[in-house]
């Protein structure tokens, strides 16, 4: 097809929106997410007048960009977004910072006034160079019409290389309607964006060594092993396995390790297992792949592992010794990070001292025995983890394949705790921006992308309204998506840190004069259904996954539910906050502590 | 936020070749700004027209960990070629140039002349009641001059910033 395609092109000049189109194609994209307007219309003329891209219409330029990191996230692939100039671009900035935060790879797609009206302040024009240079990897502004197609090939190139990340190309409406050549993508190397993808040999040896004299090791995987492909979490797997060390993942790299294996010891950090956090600080040798020592994990950081021999993996240099200073830093993809530390386990010769790992897993047991995500579900009254709980059990008996997209809040954190994730790209949430209202039109993104799959959001009933608009994109698509609220009548995270460290003066954290879940979902053509109590909750599931559309599952939980285990802000890993009647170390929160989010 | 252990300040010279094309100075002093990083003196200019490479001399200070960090996100710009902490790569020159005015009569001009020829300034303007210097130099022998013109009746100074380039026959290329 393509080849036609290019015969008919190179017969004839094309216009500016010709051009991105073809690149689009030449690039093997397949649907873009958009919303028009003035300076867009030549692209969306040409959209009319072919079927090799889909297009979709969103119902804001916010849920575009979440829906094609989505998208992105669920495949690997590049997600695109269009929208435009003025309003349009900057409704997409959020998005946008969401996608640089969490090193998803977008193309934004931006229109912009005619060239020679830039600066007049013409009718709906924006800086949007100016305004998303802090908000994207790198950003174009295309004057001149002969560099379109390359600019365009370049964004995907340098929106999907190295770390990957949001690049914005900013097109004049002139250009757009322009004429000029169209160019495929070069063969050649780019100028001056090379990242390093293959590991120094000497690095991975030094590791090697510092791993097998390792005495109480651990593994702590983040998103940009999930970065690197499937292939990355196959070789975390195989590593790790033939090591005998334990594993922790970050939010962002959930489903990198199996949470069923015996060796995984669930996530870390703020809401992370007391095994995975006490792991961390009692470790002698960490070994960090494509994780970024954010401040949810490490929490105070002069107290952070304070007795370990620290390795870092990661494709970005400035990751390495930002936060934490580390003793072998390796500037590599994880994937061919991994192979080769595989492959150097098997050369190093001297062996590792087996009976102190053996120990150390004693004492992680040990650990364990605390049972920190254990709850009671006594009586009527829905606690959240066992919603999210039977919401996994449940749908791993159906045997589908199952993507999770989340909101941002407790519910999050419940569905990271509860939820079980054995594959990577099967778990979608903003954690590096926290930005609620992201997990509806992700999920969106990530349904385009597999028609056939359960893909659920698990929501709190605050978040779920940042983007309920989007319930209008599941409509018209006829995107099965599952809306499961955790509706907590609170802002719960809000209310919980209130609670917490602000003597429980709930300010502003009540979710009042809520809507009704079920007349909403059925005013958007969607099946409504509401549960309230703890006995009708398996019900209230199945009759939501049996259902061949949309769905809102308004599940009534407890509104005071804290989410534990908990590290507050400013403290160390082993002073923990357990669940009240769990034994464990219990923190104050100092002034210090309070300064920090 | 960077560890506590490590708070020995220090002063970097950093020289970074980036692609010659609009926006790349906004990125870069953006990034300072956003990221909280100090400047104590940002030089631009093309170098090369034909493969559009322009040359971006920073002056900037902090600790060890943070001067890695500069660079690191320095280099992770898409329109950045090559980054080069001078300061630790080293021996390097670093020179400034300023002009100057000092306006005065009588004594107060031959002072200013005299010591002008000291520290190898060049007048490159001169009215009955002023002069204006044109002075090359390292920054302190600058600074040193303006204190020394200010009683004598200093009126006005422009400064480049800072340009510097490593001694011997090693070049930053692309
Ligand atoms: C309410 C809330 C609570 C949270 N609580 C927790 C918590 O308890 N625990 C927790 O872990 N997080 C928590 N987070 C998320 C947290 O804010 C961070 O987003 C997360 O910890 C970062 O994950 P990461 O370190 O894996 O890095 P990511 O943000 O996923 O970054 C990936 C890293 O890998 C590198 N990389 C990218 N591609 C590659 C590649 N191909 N090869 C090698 N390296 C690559 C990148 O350069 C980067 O350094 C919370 C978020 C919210 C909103
Ligand atoms: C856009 C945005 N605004 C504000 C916040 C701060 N915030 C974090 S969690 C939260 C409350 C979320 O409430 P809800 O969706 O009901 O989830 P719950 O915590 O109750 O599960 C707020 C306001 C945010 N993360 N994102
Ligand atoms: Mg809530």
């Amino acid at each position: 097809m393509s080849a036609t395609l290019k015969t008919e092109t190179e017969a004839r000049t094309m216009n500016g929106a010709e051009i991105v189109l073809q690149a689009l194609k030449d690039q093997g994209v397949e649907v873009i997410f958009g919303y028009p307007g003035g300076a867009v219309l030549p692209l969306y003329d040409a959209i009319f007048q072919q079927n090799a891209i889909r297009h979709i219409l969103v119902r804001h330029e916010q849920a575009a960009v979440h829906a094609a990191e989505g998208y992105a996230r669920s495949t690997g692939k590049v997600g695109v977004v269009l929208v435009t100039s003025g309003p349009g671009a900057t409704n997409a900035v959020t998005g946008l910072v969401d996608a640089l935060m969490d090193s998803i790879p977008v193309i934004c797609l931006t229109g912009q006034v005619p060239t020679h009206l830039i600066g007049n302040d013409a009718f709906q024009e924006a800086d949007t160079t100016g305004i998303t240079r802090p908000a994207t990897k790198h950003n174009y502004l295309v004057k001149d019409i002969g560099k379109l197609a390359s600019t365009v090939h370049e964004a995907f190139y340098v929106a999907k290389s190295g770390r990957p990340g949001p690049v914005v190309i900013d097109l004049p409406k002139d250009i757009l309607i322009g004429k000029g050549p169209y160019s495929e993508a070069p063969k050649t190397a780019h100028r001056s964006y090379r990242p390093m993808t293959e590991p120094d040999a000497g690095q991975i040896r030094a590791a090697v060594k510092l791993l097998k004299g390792a005495k109480r090791p651990v593994v702590y995987a983040g998103g940009g092993v999930i970065n690197s492909g499937p292939e990355a979490s196959r070789l975390l797997g195989e590593f790790v396995r033939m090591t005998g060390m334990p594993c922790t993942n970050t939010l962002m790299g959930l489903g990198a390790y199996p949470s069923t294996d015996p060796q995984f010891l669930g996530m870390l950090g703020m809401h992370g297992t007391f095994e995975a956090n006490l792991a961390m600080h009692g470790c002698d040798v960490m070994l960090n792949i494509g994780a970024r020592f954010d401040d949810r994990v490490t929490g105070r950081l002069n107290a952070f592992s304070p007795n370990s021999k620290k390795i870092h993996a990661d494709i970005d240099p400035s990751s390495i010794n930002k936060n934490v200073k580390v003793d072998v830093a390796i500037v590599g993809d994880a994937a061919r990070v991994l192979a080769a530390l595989v492959e150097a386990w098997r050369e190093e010769g001297a062996g590792q001292d087996r009976e102190a790992i053996a120990g150390w897993w004693r004492q992680i047991e040990g650990w364990r025995e605390t049972r920190c995500l254990q709850y009671r579900q006594e009586g009527s009254i829905i606690k959240p983890q066992h919603a999210v709980k039977r919401l996994y059990e449940i749908t791993r008996e159906m045997r589908q394949e199952t993507f999770i997209t989340t909101e941002v809040g407790q519910h999050q954190m419940w569905a990271a705790q509860y939820f079980g994730f054995d594959r990577p790209n099967r778990w979608m949430t903003s954690g590096g921006l926290g930005t609620m209202g992201y997990g509806l039109p992700a999920a969106m993104g990530v349904q385009i992308a597999h028609p056939d799959a359960l893909v659920i959001d698990i929501a709190g009933e605050a978040s779920i309204l940042m983007n309920i608009q989007e319930m209008g994109t599941l409509a018209q698509y006829r995107l099965p998506v599952k809306v499961f609220i955790l509706n907590n009548e609170y802002m719960g995270m809000v209310r919980q840190w209130q609670e917490l460290l602000h003597g429980s003066r709930y300010s502003e954290s009540y979710s009042e004069a809520l809507p009704d879940f079920v007349k909403l979902a059925d005013a958007f053509h969607a099946k409504g259904i509401r549960v309230t109590r703890a006995e009708d909750l398996d019900a209230g599931i199945r009759e939501m996954l049996a259902h061949p559309g949309p769905v809102i599952a308004d599940i009534a939980v407890a509104k005071d539910e804290n989410c534990f285990p908990m590290i507050p802000s400013g403290a160390a890993h082993n002073e923990m906050i357990l669940a009240p009647g769990q034994a464990g170390g219990v923190a104050g929160v100092t002034d210090e502590g309070k300064v920090l989010v | 936020m960077p560890a506590s252990t490590d708070t020995t300040f220090r002063n970097a010279t950093i020289a970074v070749l980036v692609e010659n094309e609009a926006g790349i100075l906004a990125r870069v002093v953006g990034l300072f700004s956003g990221r909280g990083y100090n400047i104590e003196s940002l030089t631009v200019a093309p170098v090369d027209e034909a493969r559009r490479l322009s040359r971006i001399t920073i002056v900037t200070s902090g600790t060890d960990m943070v001067i890695e960090q500069i660079k690191a996100q320095l280099d992770r710009l898409v329109p950045v070629h090559k980054v080069s902490d001078l300061t630790l790569e080293g021996p390097h020159l670093a020179r400034e140039m300023m002009l100057i005015k000092v306006a005065g009569r009588g004594e107060h001009r031959m002072e200013a002349l005299r010591l002008a020829d000291a520290f190898r300034a060049r007048v490159v303007d001169a009215t009955t009641e002023s002069f204006v210097f044109e002075m090359t130099g390292a920054g302190e022998k600058l600074d040193a001059f303006i204190e020394l013109m200010r009683p004598i009746g200093l009126t006005e100074v422009s400064r480049t910033g800072v340009v510097a380039i490593a001694r011997g026959p090693g070049g930053l290329q692309a």
